[in-house]
């Protein structure tokens, strides 16, 4: 933070050099404009990454067939990585947290989203796209009102309305603290839960693009606006903006599996018999 | 930190944009996405994993049920083919002490055959013999008893004459056989 600040004091004084701001997330619309389909780099970037995605598991899919067209049961280099993928979500996520049975009722959903978000964070330090598409709030509310409703929905159908009951008057606590567990419960249940999944992903990608913008664009003033001395800062900077690279890939999987891991274990925990 | 940035970047005096208020085309485009991925993976996807997966599965079972079988198979056959040796060693076994103990029994036979057949030799040849001799003692008597009668009733006709006659006569008689001998 300090050497944010001194940045901007920098920046104050010489006027050379522009710390990032919020507009980065808004960047020109620049296509139907006005429209509910107003498109920006962002939203075509969400385009581009679908389109990864839809050409990367259709290739996967069409060589998962030719196995079972040709009886093959042993895979090759690019399946065996399509099946650690998706075994992934499917055994270490869903199956782990919901049992076989569970697990395979809600895995295209969790599927959806792990993925999903994988791939809209990883932009973050993709050349050329260089934001992570995940960094502007529609897509990370989208994501945890599907998660919020996809709990309410598991719980419902298996407890009826006794799942509201049984979250809200969790058994086995005396029937005066209910005054001052419901509320907490309603709280962090009904409230917290799909806020605090949306804001954990959303911040950190935001945090995470400032941070990358921050190094390089400060290395770009080091190197070619400062004079002397400051240049060699921009080395500093430089490694910085490579260090904190490798740490969005890792924040990038983490956060992914992080929302995927959490969705899951609300349907569980919507599921379980006892509150 | 992030509202810190926040403000520093506000404080450009711009009309900014709050980061937790969607725009609709934003939440539009994230539902699209969503929705497109999820039908995606729902309905193609992770079918078509689960199907490869079973059949996967289904291929290793079949293939150790099958190896299992020809497992069997074989342990059968090397038990039959164990069974059939030892069979067919005691049966040879058995020929051979059968054989033995046939040609132990020929064996026998010839010589308890041979023996009769040189007993039977033998008894042939005593009886011969034994004929021969009586029919040699039956002709020597008969012709010894004429012998003697001659000789006594020449002795008796010459021992009236000499002596010397008499001796003559016998010497004759002697000589006489011995050439009726030769």
């Amino acid at each position: 933070m300090k050497l944010f600040s001194a940045l901007t004091l920098f920046a104050a004084e010489e006027g050379g050099f522009h710390p990032p701001s919020i507009m980065e997330f808004y960047p020109e619309i620049v296509a139907f404009e006005g429209t509910p389909f107003a498109i920006n780099r962002i939203m075509m970037i969400r385009l581009i990454v679908l389109a990864v995605l839809l050409v990367l598991f259709y290739f996967w899919t069409r060589s998962f067939k030719k196995a079972v067209r040709t009886g093959n049961v042993v895979p090759g280099r690019f399946q065996l990585l399509g099946e650690m993928a998706l075994n992934f979500v499917r055994k270490s996520i869903a199956h782990d947290q919901l049992g076989e049975k569970d697990g395979e009722r809600f895995l295209p959903l969790l599927t959806t989203i792990f993925f999903m978000v994988l791939g809209m964070n990883i932009t973050g330090i993709i050349p050329f796209a260089n934001i992570a598409a995940s960094s502007v709030v529609g897509l990370p509310m989208v994501l945890a009102a599907v998660a919020y409703v996809t709990f309410i929905y598991a719980g419902m159908r298996k407890h009826g309305v006794k799942f509201f009951s049984n979250a809200l008057f969790p058994a086995g606590v005396p029937k005066p603290f209910y005054a001052l567990v419901t509320p907490i419960e309603f709280l962090s249940t009904f409230i917290l839960r799909p806020v605090t999944l949306a804001l954990r992903l959303l911040m950190n990608m935001i945090a995470g693009h400032l941070l990358l913008v921050l190094c390089f664009s400060a290395t770009h003033f080091f190197f070619f606006q400062a004079d002397g001395f400051f240049k060699l800062f921009g080395a500093g900077t430089l490694l910085f903006g490579f260090a904190f690279t490798v740490f969005e890939i890792l924040v990038s999987v983490l956060q992914a599996y992080v929302f995927t891991l959490l969705t899951t274990v609300y349907i569980q925990l919507a599921l379980a018999d006892e509150h | 930190m992030i509202s810190r940035i926040l403000a520093a970047a506000a404080a450009e005096g711009e009309a900014l944009p709050n980061p937790l208020i969607p725009a609709v085309y934003d939440i539009v485009w994230s539902s699209v996405v969503f929705v497109v991925l999820l039908t995606f993976f729902w309905f193609k996807v992770l079918p078509g994993f689960k199907k490869m997966l079973d059949e996967r599965a289904k291929a290793i079972e079949g293939r150790l049920a099958e190896a299992e079988a020809a497992q069997r198979s074989a342990e059968e056959r090397t038990a039959f083919i164990e069974a059939e040796q030892a069979k067919l060693r005691s049966e040879s076994s058995s020929i051979r002490e059968e054989a033995r103990s046939e040609g132990a029994a020929i064996l026998a036979e010839m010589k308890a055959q041979a023996a009769a057949e040189a007993e039977r030799l033998q008894q042939t040849v005593k009886n011969s013999l034994e004929a021969e001799r009586e029919v040699a003692q039956r002709v020597l008597r008969a012709e010894i008893g004429e012998l003697a009668i001659e000789l006594a009733s020449r002795i008796v006709g010459q021992k009236l004459q000499e002596d010397a006659v008499a001796n003559k006569v016998v010497d004759d008689f002697i000589s006489e056989l011995e050439g009726k001998r030769a």
